[in-house]
């Protein structure tokens, strides 16, 4: 394991990006509302609002991504860097694949 | 007249000792966040890479099986799966919960909600286990279709995922039962819960793109 040596710096950048985490009546809460989403979602697969099903859908799909890496995975409460690094991940990910989606779905059979 | 300087070698300074752990006893870095905790995250987004591959190859393949075979709108029982879904989502309430039990030190809670959490796991993949066999049963196994081979290997990749996840947790409640998990290293519930809420997010995806959209 490689570690460095603590500076007084570095402390004060932690202590500068470090936010207190939710209550466990506020974790309750998210719950709550990523479980009405869901049943937001259901329904919606049920009711037919048009050209905007699929819309809503992923925008409810997007919003309960960011909510769980946001508050259950504390990216909003620890240090930037690791929000970094898992966008880069997820930014990459999109990238290549609507690139690979785009390129390939052209040349499949019935596409 | 030449004069000879003498220069006495200095005695040799002993090695300065460096704390480099903090009022845990965790290792510091110049990050000032544990190695640990880095590679779970650097690793969670190399998972993005993996599980995109898998939910494109779903989507270019979407649609274009031998309409003779078995189709997803003929086989998908959306109350059910939003059901698994529900299960899954509410287990990373609880895995956070454990967390901030293990925080305030608070051994028993911790362990009730990483045994409810990995019981909650379990029933998601027992429901994928019925999904599964229900879908044999009617037609569809890995080789009849594209359809069949993407949803297969995605859905079964992420069951994998879930089943490492609910052994991180049976392990955790083994060391807090042991004592071996005290509030100083509430950092490896962290690090386990990373992992469970990223399993969590990624079937958030999955059911909207592979269920819930036609």
């Amino acid at each position: 394991m490689t570690t460095t040596p603590a500076t007084h710096e570095s402390q004060e950048v932690d202590e500068h990006h470090e936010r207190p985490h939710p209550s466990d009546k506020q974790y309750v809460i998210i719950g709550l509302i990523l479980a009405a989403m869901t049943a937001v979602e259901v329904g919606l697969y049920y009711v037919d609002i048009g050209s905007l099903n699929n819309t809503t859908l992923i925008l409810l799909a997007v919003v309960k991504f960011f909510i769980v890496a946001a508050f259950f995975m504390h990216l909003r409460f620890d240090r930037p860097i690791l929000r970094r690094l898992f966008v880069t991940g997820i930014v990459l990910a999109i990238a290549v694949y609507m690139a690979y989606l785009t390129t390939l779905g052209a040349y499949i059979p019935g596409g | 007249m030449s004069t000879v300087e003498t220069t006495t070698p200095a005695p040799p300074v002993p090695p300065q000792t460096v704390d480099v752990h903090d009022s845990h006893g965790a290792h510091v870095t110049n990050t000032g966040i544990s190695n640990e905790k880095v590679a779970m995250w650097a690793f969670l987004g190399s998972e993005c890479l993996l599980f995109g591959a898998l939910i494109s190859t779903y989507l270019l393949y979407k649609g274009k099986s031998d309409p003779d075979t078995p189709q997803p709108g003929e086989l998908f029982d959306i109350p059910y799966t939003s059901v698994s879904s529900f299960v899954l989502l509410m287990s990373s309430v609880t895995m956070v919960l454990a967390l901030s039990a293990i925080q305030r030190g608070d051994g028993k809670r911790l362990r009730i909600w990483l045994t409810t959490t990995a019981l909650l796991g379990a029933s998601f993949i027992a429901g994928q286990i019925y999904e599964f066999t229900a879908f044999v049963r009617e037609g569809l196994t890995l080789s009849t279709n594209v359809f069949g081979s993407s949803f297969f290997v995605l859905t079964g990749f992420h069951g994998v995922h879930v089943t490492l996840g609910i052994i991180m947790l049976l392990s955790l409640v083994t060391l807090s039962m042991r004592g071996k998990l005290g509030q100083d290293r509430a950092e490896t519930v962290e690090i386990a819960g990373l992992y469970w809420h990223f399993v969590d997010v990624v079937w958030i995806v999955i059911f909207t793109i592979i269920y819930l959209i036609p």
